[in-house]
């Protein structure tokens, strides 16, 4: 029949434009392969990102409270541990630098990171945590591979120790980065460091959207629901549709 | 109390006090329990009362988002991430509103689709189709407006893209373009009076064509797949031999037809709201920030073939308004459908072949123009959009001429209809 030859060719049209579609949006980084109901990993990550993060990146729409009872992490320990610039838990996460000194010290405003996982991705951040290599023609000593010219300091430089950058020497792809070298070593090994990116990502993920695991879990129980009103409405359908001829 | 019956009804109580004042039964009966259907509909027409669905999806959703949104410019971001977080199930709702929104598009395209490939457009459903196109028309501007407000960088700069084109248009472009925005550039003052467009103007607007689209098909009566009028075969009853009461087949069809719909939806809803970035672009969870664009400008997905039409077309004699013209008059000519098509037959499946290919060619061209929209150009799509603007223009431009000389299969009698 021409209408389901017409359908189909319209269904398989659809098909492949879709993934071309979605694949250029990711980017062309490494997976950052962190998970988000990883509670350990998002308490771990909530540390890390109050140690190193929240100096200079506030996260305004995040309640530290909120954080809290979704981490299972004890008010007294959230007060004592991780509130660094409010001692009111109904408060958001906000930094210590006013933006005059951000503005001063590194050319503009550090970005708040509320949504940063969800504008640029988990993945692209993961990249660019392990991106930093020395160039002592920055101001900062330190250039980045995912983003060029980043106006950020290492501030993990203690953890990670100091890796330089291998560019390609010759070829068609010459002056393109090949690979990092540690040439100075860190407080961490790089696998530990790899897990503290890890989970710092995770934890941006969640604070990007709190509810995301919950949404997906009751999203199994209104699919397992619709599937069985939509079994009764078949039966119901045809039950009907019986008396006509 | 008096006992002289007004009105038609016969009922009793209530029921009969209200219905000697109001014609609440009579229309019941004219819409719903009376209104005769062809019995051989097929699933291409749920789409109908799925678009229903979703417009009141979008119009509940919309009155509780707007009761936590703030249109300000400086505060409109930070009110969609306090619906997202604080409101109770707030995430829910925003999520069922922007999921409803690309929705909204899906079952109309698929629904003009089933009226492309069945004649639903042909007389005497001229009038019908003109206010469903004028519904299409107001769900463009709902959904281009809408899509400022959370005041994300994308919003921003895809609204400064949009109404620039009105700047294109010769002598009175720039006071246009100022005039839609209240400023000179997009503002505080544009977010506030798009505001009021999208929650109040256009919704108003497009309920009242959606009442005028269903009154004008109960007064003609739907197509159905084989494109023959069944009102010209009456049985001794007075009602159509091939029609059976909306209610309850069609009703407990469309309930079916919810159950899979909402499985689509609430699966987009629940496991992928953003759809790959697709319904919920990664650069609008950034700020609203007129210094600097987001690394590429696209619509979302329902504009972006016609934005592919627009970027085909090259600047002449000084002006980009030949892109503006060909992109309206894509949607224009959508309008001029039941006088362009010349065919004795009105469905598909009486046609001939030219008109098959035709419209295979005009999907076809649709889809390709979508996603050229999307991507940042390049010659290799530049290329592509001209071929695919030129044949969907051409499948309207000579429809005239080809519905006229293509052949035709005899159009039966009666309904094609097999009892389940």
């Amino acid at each position: 029949m021409p209408i389901k030859k017409l359908a189909s060719a319209l269904a398989a049209v659809l098909l492949v434009a879709l993934p071309l579609v979605s694949s250029a949006n990711e980017g062309s980084y490494p997976p950052a392969g962190n998970d988000v109901r990883n509670i350990a990993s998002l308490q771990r990550g909530a540390r890390n990102y109050m140690n190193y993060c929240s100096g200079c990146h506030s996260a305004k729409f995040v309640r530290y409270n909120r954080l809290a009872a979704d981490l299972n992490i004890p008010e007294a320990e959230l007060k004592k541990n991780l509130m660094f610039t409010s001692d009111k838990v109904a408060d958001t996460i906000k930094t210590a630098m006013t933006a005059e000194d951000a503005k001063k010290w590194f050319g503009n405003l550090p970005p708040d990171f509320s949504l940063i996982a969800r504008s640029r991705g988990t993945d692209y951040i993961y990249a660019f945590l392990h991106g930093f290599y020395r160039d002592p023609s920055r101001p900062t000593g330190v250039n980045n591979t995912v983003l060029k010219g980043t106006a950020m300091p290492h501030v993990l430089a203690d953890l990670q120790g100091v890796q330089t950058a291998v560019f390609k020497a010759e070829g068609a792809e010459k002056g393109e980065f090949e690979k990092f070298e540690l040439t100075q070593k860190g407080t961490l090994t790089p696998e530990q460091y790899d897990e503290f990116v890890r989970d710092t990502v995770n934890f941006l993920q969640y604070i990007g959207e709190p509810i995301e695991a919950k949404r997906k879990d009751l999203g199994v129980w209104v699919t397992l629901f619709l599937l069985m009103f939509t079994g009764f409405a078949y039966l119901l359908n045809k039950e009907y549709w019986k008396d006509v001829h | 109390m008096g006992t002289e019956s007004y009105g038609t009804s016969q009922a009793k109580g209530l029921w009969g006090w209200i219905n000697a004042r109001l014609p609440l039964d009579k229309m019941l009966k004219e819409h719903v329990t009376e209104y005769y259907a062809p019995k051989n509909f097929n699933y291409w027409y749920l789409f109908g009362s799925l678009s229903l669905v979703v417009l009141v999806i979008q119009l509940v959703t919309g009155i509780f988002l707007t009761m936590n949104y703030k249109p300000a410019a400086a505060e409109a971001f930070a009110s969609v991430e306090y619906i997202m977080r604080d409101v109770e199930w707030g995430w829910l709702i925003r999520y069922l509103h922007s999921t409803g929104a690309s929705a909204f598009f899906i079952v109309v395209y698929l629904h003009m689709f089933r009226a492309l490939m069945y004649g639903s457009y042909r007389s005497p459903r001229e009038l019908l189709w003109i206010f469903g196109m004028l519904i299409y028309l107001c769900l463009m501007a709902e959904a281009f407006m809408g899509y400022l407000l959370p005041w994300g960088n994308m919003s921003y700069w895809g609204a400064q893209v949009i109404v620039s084109l009105f700047g294109t248009i010769p002598v009175i472009g720039d006071s246009l373009s100022e005039w839609i925005k209240g400023d000179y550039y997009i503002s505080d003052i544009t977010l506030n009076r798009f505001f009021a467009l999208h929650v109040i103007a256009i919704p108003l607007i497009l309920v009242f064509l959606v009442v005028a689209h269903i009154l004008a098909l109960h007064e003609v009566g739907s197509n159905n797949p084989d494109g023959i009028e069944i009102k010209k075969n009456k049985g001794p009853d007075g009602h159509p031999v091939d029609g059976i009461p909306f209610h309850p087949y069609m009703t407990v069809k469309d309930i079916f037809g919810l159950g899979m719909f909402l499985l689509v939806f609430c699966g987009i809803v629940f496991f992928a709201p953003t759809f790959g970035g697709m319904f919920l672009e990664a650069p609008n969870f950034d700020q609203a920030n007129p210094m600097q664009t987001p690394p590429h400008i696209a619509p979302v997905w329902y504009f972006t073939p016609f934005y592919a039409m627009l970027r085909a077309v090259p600047s002449f004699a000084g002006t980009q308004v030949w892109g503006v013209i060909v992109m309206f008059g894509a949607i224009a000519l959508l309008f001029f459908l039941p006088w362009l098509d010349r065919s004795p037959v009105k469905s598909i499946r009486y046609k001939g072949a030219i008109t098959k290919v035709a419209l295979a060619l005009f999907v076809v061209s649709f889809v390709v123009l979508a996603y050229c929209g999307m991507k940042p150009p390049s010659p290799v799509l530049l290329l592509a959009s001209r071929v695919f603007t030129a044949v969907y223009f051409a499948f309207f431009l000579l429809m005239p001429w080809y519905s006229k000389i293509d052949s035709t299969k005899p159009v039966p009698e009666r309904v094609t209809y097999h009892a389940h």
